[in-house]
């Protein structure tokens, strides 16, 4: 059996961030009960990414998407952040302030099972010990519905790295899974070398894909990078959400890496609803039009501009 | 009596605070060794660049030999603040 009809994944873009459906073949269905004992079973989730809580520009586009994921019907069954959670202080007391504020939205949800992993702006400057304190562990495994969930910490070293100690943890984690099983790994930075010139890799990303290479279904969801992007290599499926505060330009049209300005003729550039579908990994851009944007503070937002 | 060799071998230092390095833009020749020396002194900081071959972290050096000439942008990979998304310098090797 192809492994491409093992599953489908599915997303739709939230504007900022993804809802993605799982999605099993109906021939995996018995496959995978014969192979893990447990079948897994359609369900929704949600990446969102790069909230920046406590940057200048502020979080009304995090606000809204909030009320966007509570009004999705049926709800998704789970949340996961994929770091910058906040906006980093030097100050240790403003940084906790911000991630209490960041709880206080992501409060708001209706969906209770919500999983973290900190961005450099949520760790790098003290190892993640703040992180820890609000958060929990950096780096975590757990299951749903057949499908084996991996946490990773690329940030908490200071450099784009996961670390041999975490990497060994990783070994051992996965390795009670049959190859079969699906995988989805949830990090802030890119695991391979998307732009290194501006961050967009993690040094030993390697060796964590070398580890999960032996698996048909792995699927990597990311953030840092403040645009969508997609990238298959081996079995693996590398996709990044979008950021809650403003873009980044595509590494391939510019040298520098600043936030994208507000185009006034093209407004909605690197806003617009994206869907996938597996297999084939058919993307399906659908523009907003003035009207369901008109007026959120994301475009006032954009409007600003912004740095890190 | 046996004769001993000496190499010479150029080094650079490489000063690194938040959020900029000193010197900004270094020149290198082509097919000649020089070791790249960084200082970091304010905190943690990492120099990059991997068509060089160099990725230093803290206080550390390397012993490149630039195998082709071009502009090679190195960045701080260690978070280091505000700002540190802007922390560049170039090596020009001729």
């Amino acid at each position: 059996m192809d492994r491409r009809s093992f599953l489908t994944l599915s997303a739709a873009s939230l504007g900022a961030g993804a809802l993605l459906h799982f999605t099993p073949a109906k021939a995996a269905l018995s496959h995978f009960a014969r192979r893990n004992g447990e079948a897994p079973n359609p369900f929704s989730f949600v990446q969102l990414s790069d909230t920046h809580v406590g940057h200048p520009l502020g979080t009304n586009a995090f606000e809204r998407a909030v009320d966007m994921i509570n009004r999705l019907d049926p709800q998704p069954d789970l949340i996961l952040f994929t770091g910058d959670l906040t906006h980093d202080s030097e100050d240790p007391a403003e940084h906790a302030k911000r991630m209490k504020s960041f709880q206080s939205i992501a409060g708001r949800l209706r969906v209770r099972n919500r999983f973290h992993v900190p961005g450099e702006h949520d760790a790098a400057l003290d190892g993640g010990t703040l992180f820890r304190e609000h958060f929990g562990d950096a780096h975590y495994s757990f299951d749903h519905r057949g499908v084996h969930f991996v946490g990773i910490d690329n940030v908490s070293e200071g450099k784009p790295q996961v670390g041999k100690e975490q990497i060994a943890w990783l070994r051992r984690d996965v390795a009670r899974f049959g190859h079969t099983t699906p995988i989805v790994v949830f990090t802030h930075r890119p695991l391979f070398d998307l732009k290194p010139d501006w961050e967009w890799f993690t040094t030993d990303g390697d060796e964590v894909m070398n580890v999960l290479a032996p698996y048909d279904n792995v699927t990597i969801l990311y953030g840092h990078i403040h645009r969508a992007h997609h990238h298959t290599a081996g079995n693996a499926q590398h996709h990044a959400a979008r950021s809650l505060i403003f873009g980044f330009p595509d590494p391939a049209t510019t040298e520098e890496k600043k936030p994208l300005a507000f185009d006034k003729e093209h407004p909605f550039a690197n806003l617009g609803i994206r869907q996938i579908a597996a297999p084939g990994l058919a993307i399906n851009d659908v523009e907003l039009t003035a009207r369901e944007f008109s007026g959120t503070e994301g475009i006032q937002q954009l409007r600003k501009g912004g740095s890190l | 009596m046996k004769k001993k060799l000496f190499m010479f071998v150029l080094v650079v230092v490489i000063n690194a605070k938040r959020f900029e390095f000193s010197p900004s833009e270094v020149h290198l020749k082509r097919g000649e060794p020089v070791t790249i020396r960084l200082v970091s002194s304010d905190r943690k900081h990492g120099l990059m660049s991997k068509p060089l071959g160099i990725e230093l972290d803290g206080n550390d050096e390397v012993t490149i030999t630039p195998a082709s000439a071009g502009t090679f942008r190195a960045i701080c990979d260690h978070y280091c603040g505000m700002g540190h998304g802007n922390m560049k310098m170039t090596f020009v090797v001729e």
